[in-house]
Order: C-alpha cells, then structure tokens, then sequence
C-alpha cells in the first residue's frame, strides 16, 4: 500500500530522483571509522548535527513553559526546572547541549582545518561552516541571558560593554541588542527573539547550503 | 510518450530530462571516485553512524541527570556578582582584559586582533591556497593555528583561575550552588524546594513617622522614590535587613561605594537638623522585611 502511495505521489511530482540525491550515495573507505578507526575524526559534523538537532527539539519543548518577561522569566525558569514532569531533563539537554555543540563544532572545525578539506574546491562550504560557528556562538550568547538569573545578568551587561566599544558600528549593535538605556525588559525580549527565531533561522538556511554543497562536491579525497 | 498506451508499467524519469532511467544504479561521480570499501550511506553507513550518536546520547543523557542545569537567582541590577561568561568566550573575555587590548587599546583589541583572527579563519581557504592537504606540509597555517590554539587555551584557563581566586577572595559562593543548597534543605525538611515566587511586597515599617517627611525633604526620594522602592537608587524597604542605625548614618555622611554621594550637607541645607537626620537612620533601620512582634 505504501508503495502504490509513493508510486500515486512519484507520479505526480517526480521525488525519486530528489530521494536518490539525498539517500543513494556511497560513503567512501577512507571516512569509514568501521574500516579505519582514526576515520573516526569524521564523525564529528554529523554530531554537530545531531546535537543541533536535539538543540531544536529541546528548545522546542522549552518554550512551552518559558515566559520571556523580566518579571516571569526567572520563575517559569525554575518552574521548569523544579515542578514540570522532566522539565530538568530538557532544560538540562538544552543546557549540556549548548556546550557539546561548540565543543563538536569546534573538532570537526579542527578535521577540517588539518586534513586541508577546505581547499579548491570546497572554499565556499568553509565559509558557509565558518558563519554557522558564528551563528551557533551569537545563539550561545543570547541563550545565556534567557533564564533571567544574575549570572545572565551580569555577563550580558559586559558582553554588551564590549560590544559597545568596537569602533562606529559598536554603539549601534549595542543599542540594538539592549534595545534601550538599560539592560532590561526590552533586552530580554530582544535576545528572546534573536535566540528563538532569528538565529536559528538564519542556522537553517547556512545548514541546507552546508550539506547540499556537500552533496555536489562530496566529501574530499585520502590524504 | 516514450511508452505505449495501456501500459500498467510505472514509468521513473530522471530529474526534468524526461529521459527513462535505464536499467541498475547508475553510480554518482564520487562513487568510482575512491577504490576501496564504499559503502552505501543509506542504509548501511546511516546505521553505524547513529551507534555513535546513540553513544553520544546516552553521554548527554547521564550528564544532564548526574549535573542539573544551574540557575542561580533572579536578576537584581544591585546585586554584587562578578561577571562571568560562559566557558567558551572565557578566552576572549580574557584577552579583551589584557594591556595592548583593553582601556586605550581596546580598539585594536575588538577590531585588530580579534577581527584579523577570526577574519583570517573566515577567509582560509583564501588565505592558504595551495594545493597541499597534509598539515605538515603546509607548516604556515598549521602553525598559526596552533598558536592560536595554545593561546585558546592558555587564555581560557588563566580567565578561569582568576574568576575562582576572585570568588574565593570576595568569599563568594556561585549563586546556582547556593540555590542548590537551600532546594536540598528545604526537601529535607519536606518544604517545595522551588523558592517562592518574589511577589510579596515589603511593607513599609511606620508610615506615619515624622522620618516619612524627613526622607522626603532630604532628597532621598531623587533616586530611592516616594514609596521607597527605588529608582536610580536600590529600594529602601527592607534595609533594615542589612544596614543598622550606625551603618546607615555613616552612608548618609560618607555615601556609599561610590554608588551614591554623601547626603548629609544636602539634607542640612534641605532644613533637617541633625536630630532630624539621627531620628532617620533610625527609622530607615526599623524598615525590616519582616517585623518580629
């Protein structure tokens, strides 16, 4: 049944060939940890991606009780954290993920550097890598400030010091960030904001690039 | 049509061309590409890999239940916390501290170095454009990027050195370990173990006082507010939890951390004698949270 209701939609809009680009291609020996056990370095982006996408699923499910107010946020935090059934356990992924993501980001950054993957052809995909590991930072720094504690507080307030003394465009992020005189309500919902749409859509959209490229350059030869 | 009319026979065109696929998989470009054993991504490779996610999983998993997240408590603009970011910008938070990057140097701090770094990183491929891979024969860029990775290190561990010198010599306990204790209390003594919402308001001790007055015509309220609560300054309600006659006479005359002036020739000129302003201290140091009766 299933698939005469692939064969009824394949009829109508041609997926197979959209299938096998994704799926139907052969991984090479040399990146094979199965085969060579140090060819476990290639691991590390499918982890990131892996990681990524716990990042989304937890986040998810924690915004379905985080409030971003400066009066509620810190309580619904801790309601979380100490009354919803394993709120502990997403909040705590979310957070100990956060952490490994960079961490995954950073050696597979690191794979990349010292086999040389990232010359001709593959320049642009290393650009592409490069604004993701921006993008997953500036999401590391806005999800710092969101459980509203005075930890969050007091980093935010230095982050926004130092950002407000790069020359010219530095008062303009500041203000833009901060979103008033004060580290505040309107920071809060600014980082809220960056953190839960923003960002992740602009994470998206430099991942599809990232893996598509992959796919049309493959992955570079043995050293 | 490429097939006769009636056919049942499903037809599988490739892409847009229209052209019949023929018969067997046709390899992709990087498949012939690597002699050896290749395999097909999915299912066989697919399979392997997720083991290994599987593994890493299970780690987030053991983590998060063995270390809950912290949270300290509920951001007080007058709290007195050292700032500290997390780990993975401590090395730049670092630097940013050092002398040829910070205060007149911060420029070349933010923009110069931090800017090149990155930048260059950004842009390597671009940078380092030979054809060589292996990392030894390209000693230029892998020894910058070693630099660069003992700087890292180095950097993230003296900022985290010095953030525990600093705590232990203010005599601070990290706010999320000093919840942790009083949750672990309270369960213990079968209490919730999730602080109570902060929304009981201090009441203010004494309203009627001739000190209401004086606290008003001493210039008080520029920065503490009318009902006490503050503004520019903390709130007052309450602070007789902390400060005594003693300590708050002496900040009215000395001022206070260099937060707030010396407020005694103010309140003098205002018209307030010294009794007034004695009678204040007295009254300010009465305003408890909670009054014993």
């Amino acid at each position: 049944m299933f698939k005469n209701i692939y064969n009824w939609i394949d009829e109508r809009l041609d997926i197979t060939p959209i299938w096998r680009d994704v799926a139907d291609h052969e991984v090479p020996e040399h990146v094979n940890p199965a085969h060579h056990f140090s060819a476990f370095v290639y691991c590390f982006g499918g982890l990131t991606f892996f990681i990524t996408v716990i990042q989304i699923l937890s986040g998810m499910f924690l915004t379905m009780y985080y409030v971003p107010d400066i009066i509620n946020a810190y309580a619904s935090v801790e309601y979380l954290q100490t009354k919803v059934a394993f709120g502990q356990i997403v909040r705590g992924m979310h957070h100990w993920g956060a952490s490994l993501v960079i961490v995954m980001m950073f050696l597979h950054t690191m794979r990349v550097f010292f086999t040389g993957s990232y010359k001709a052809p593959r320049e642009m995909n290393w650009v592409v890598g490069m604004l993701i590991f921006f993008v997953m930072l500036g999401l590391g720094l806005t999800g710092y400030l969101l459980p509203w504690d005075n930890k969050a507080y007091f980093a935010t307030k230095v982050t926004l010091e130092i950002a407000n003394s790069t020359p010219v465009l530095g008062p303009v992020l500041k203000e833009l960030m901060q979103g008033g005189d004060i580290v505040g309500a309107e920071t809060l919902t600014r980082f809220f904001a960056l953190h839960v749409f923003f960002l992740p859509a602009l994470l998206l959209i430099l991942l599809v690039g990232h893996f598509i490229m992959i796919r049309r350059q493959g992955i570079s030869g043995p050293l | 049509m490429a097939h006769k009319d009636g056919s049942k026979e499903k037809i599988v065109y490739v892409g847009d061309s229209r052209v019949r696929r023929g018969d067997g998989f046709i390899p992709p470009a990087d498949y012939t590409a690597y002699p050896g054993k290749s395999e097909a991504f999915i299912p066989n490779f697919l399979l392997k890999e997720w083991m290994v996610g599987v593994v890493v999983l299970v780690g987030i998993l053991v983590l998060t239940i063995s270390e809950p997240a912290p949270l300290g408590f509920p951001a007080n603009a007058s709290a007195t916390v050292i700032p500290v970011p997390d780990w993975y910008f401590l090395f730049l938070y670092q630097y940013l501290k050092l002398p040829y990057a910070s205060g007149d140097y911060i420029v070349l701090g933010t923009l110069g170095v931090t800017g090149v770094a990155f930048g260059s990183l950004l842009l390597a491929p671009f940078l380092d454009t030979g054809s060589e891979r292996r990392f030894y024969r390209r000693p230029i860029a892998s020894s910058l990027m070693f630099l660069s990775l003992a700087a890292i290190i180095y950097l993230t561990n003296t900022a985290w050195t010095e953030y525990k010198h600093e705590m232990a010599a203010t005599g601070q306990i990290p706010e999320d370990v000093q919840r942790e204790e009083k949750a672990a209390e309270n369960r213990a003594q079968g209490l919730p173990s999730g602080g109570a919402a902060q929304t009981k308001e201090i009441a203010i001790v004494d309203k009627e006082d001739p000190a209401m007055a004086a606290y008003q015509k001493a210039g008080c309220i520029a920065c503490h507010a009318a009902d006490l609560k503050g503004a520019a300054g903390p709130s007052l309600r309450g602070v007789g939890d902390t400060h005594d006659k003693e300590g708050i006479l002496s900040i009215i005359k000395e001022g206070y951390n260099n937060k707030m002036p010396p407020m005694y020739d103010t309140a003098i000129n205002a018209g307030l004698t010294d009794q007034d302003i004695d009678h204040l201290a007295e009254w300010l140091a009465k305003q408890k949270s909670e009054v014993v009766e």
